[in-house]
């Protein structure tokens, strides 16, 4: 999320206020442990497991739940990143640029892909990691893991692991990193 | 700010060269997936109009085009309405009628890509016109470069053959200096342009000379087909004094590059021990060319750097 909500949020070229903190960075420490253990507890372990995050916010938080995974397993789990921008749908319709690196280190065939974002929005940057999943191979199932869903969801799309539900206006922007979340609007 | 045409090499500045070259890490990334494809350019029409004969270049432009999912259409002037006499001006006008988003063009004559500019709506891509300018040539050339030696400044680069009748010379000349690079060219008088005035280069008779200094060589082919008058005594003669041969690889750094634009003459202008040596990197510039060039396009015709930040729809 970030850089890219911020610019695409009216005002354009405005700064993010923040209004409220509603993650703590305890809050959010509690909640990269629950959804290490819930996706043990789904998959019966970390076989086959990839860990992948998308560009550029959720590559912070995928590497923090994959040393959950590996503290609490003992053992390896490989993890990735992924940027999307080259499979967006808005490509054409405002300014799309690949800046980050895509490095997905194993064939995804048979895996287990947990995709890991830190904002679930309107999903269409899911839809496009989807598409970009399949030049990677074929996963057996693809699971996704937010840390905030704020609603507004544009598509059939759905998380399997939330750190927190929030409830959000379309305008309002939601800042989260692994220090904490804030709830805010852009103002000029 | 992207450009809407890729003509020459002095529009772009170090700022646009760098943007293009940034980008094409991106697009090397691809390039190595296991279904190098992606949606980026689905539904535009890029046309290659190429009125000289070319094989690499546009391989890799219609590669490029393909993995950003474009749609293409080739245009061989062999087997078109220019035997019937139709202008280029006609011809461009027809093919955008059809709806193109790019046209990428070569053609003998110098300009003739400025003028194609003025005619239609589409982007134009300079592909070489006449011995004037190749613009992602020197782009990819760049890339290797820099993916060998880190920044290019106060780095000392040799051009040495047939700068007279060499869009990749000038092309090239325009893109390392504007990364800071020293170019030195080298050729006989002969194969030199009249005047050199205006030329951010220096000029060397002498191979043996310059070879100890550089970072890279770049070697032109010997263009037999452009040349009008006999401008080298023989091919041996030439190869004598400015190809790189057994002898003069040793004398080139052991870290030094080895660059060549294709297709070479193995044993004119570059012995075949040089051509396959460590230091050669003739092969990756043909797989950089690709991914700059998915750059190229996708900068002119995907990024949508033309719309201002929008809000969400």
């Amino acid at each position: 999320m970030a850089e890219r909500e911020r610019k695409m949020t009216r005002p354009f070229g405005g700064v993010f206020v923040p209004r409220t903190t509603v993650m703590s960075q305890d809050d959010i420490d509690r909640a990269i442990w629950r959804m290490a253990h819930e996706i043990l507890e789904h998959n019966h372990g970390v076989e086959n497991l990839v860990i992948v995050g998308l560009q550029t916010g959720g590559v912070p938080l995928a590497a923090r739940i994959t040393s959950a995974l590996e503290e609490i397993t003992a053992n390896d789990v490989p993890t990735g990143m992924i940027d999307v921008a080259l499979h967006r749908d808005d490509i054409g319709l405002r300014p799309v640029l690949p800046e980050e690196v895509t490095d997905i280190p194993v064939d995804l065939t048979n895996k287990i892909v947990v995709l890991v974002d830190d904002v679930l929005f309107t999903g269409r940057t899911i839809r496009a990691a989807l598409d970009a999943l399949t030049s990677f191979g074929r996963p057996r199932s693809v699971q996704l893991a937010v840390m905030v869903d704020r609603g507004h969801r544009e598509l059939p799309i759905r998380p399997d692991y939330v750190g927190k539900n929030i409830p959000t206006r379309r305008d309002e922007v939601v800042d989260a990193t692994l220090e904490g979340v804030e709830l805010g609007e852009m103002r000029k | 700010m992207t450009p809407k045409h890729l003509l020459s090499i002095d529009d772009l500045g170090r700022e646009g060269i760098e943007e293009i070259l940034g980008l094409t890490d991106s697009f090397v990334e691809v390039s190595a997936r296991r279904i190098p494809k992606v949606p980026a350019l689905r539904g535009k029409n890029i046309a290659w109009l190429f009125y000289e004969d070319s094989t690499r270049t546009r391989l890799s432009f219609e590669t490029a085009a393909k993995r950003l999912s474009a749609d293409t259409m080739n245009f061989s002037v062999g087997s078109s309405s220019v035997n019937k006499g139709e202008s280029l001006r006609d011809t461009c006008l027809t093919i955008s009628a059809m709806g193109v988003d790019a046209i990428v063009v070569r053609h003998r004559s110098a300009g003739v890509p400025w003028q194609i500019a003025n005619w239609i709506d589409a982007s134009v891509i300079n592909a070489g016109d006449g011995w004037h300018e190749h613009p992602t040539q020197a782009l990819l050339d760049t890339y290797t470069l820099r993916s060998h030696l880190g920044d290019l400044d106060g780095r000392h680069i040799a051009i040495v053959g047939d700068i007279k009748h060499s869009r990749v010379a000038r092309s090239n000349l325009a893109a390392f200096t504007a990364l800071g690079a020293e170019v030195t060219m080298v050729a006989p008088q002969t194969l030199l342009p009249p005047s050199l005035e205006g030329w951010n280069a220096n000029v060397s008779h002498d191979l043996d000379a310059v070879l100890p200094t550089v970072d890279a060589i770049y070697l032109l082919r010997m263009q037999l087909e452009r040349q009008t008058d006999a401008l080298v005594p023989t091919l041996r003669e030439y190869t004598d004094g400015y190809g790189l041969t057994t002898q003069r690889l040793a004398a080139l750094g052991e870290k030094a590059l080895i660059m060549h634009p294709g297709p070479m003459n193995r044993g004119v202008e570059i012995c075949p021990e040089a051509a396959d040596d460590p230091r050669s990197v003739i092969t990756e510039q043909v797989a950089n060319g690709v991914a700059v060039r998915m750059s190229v396009l996708f900068l002119l015709l995907g990024s949508g750097a033309e719309h201002e930040a929008g809000g969400l729809s």
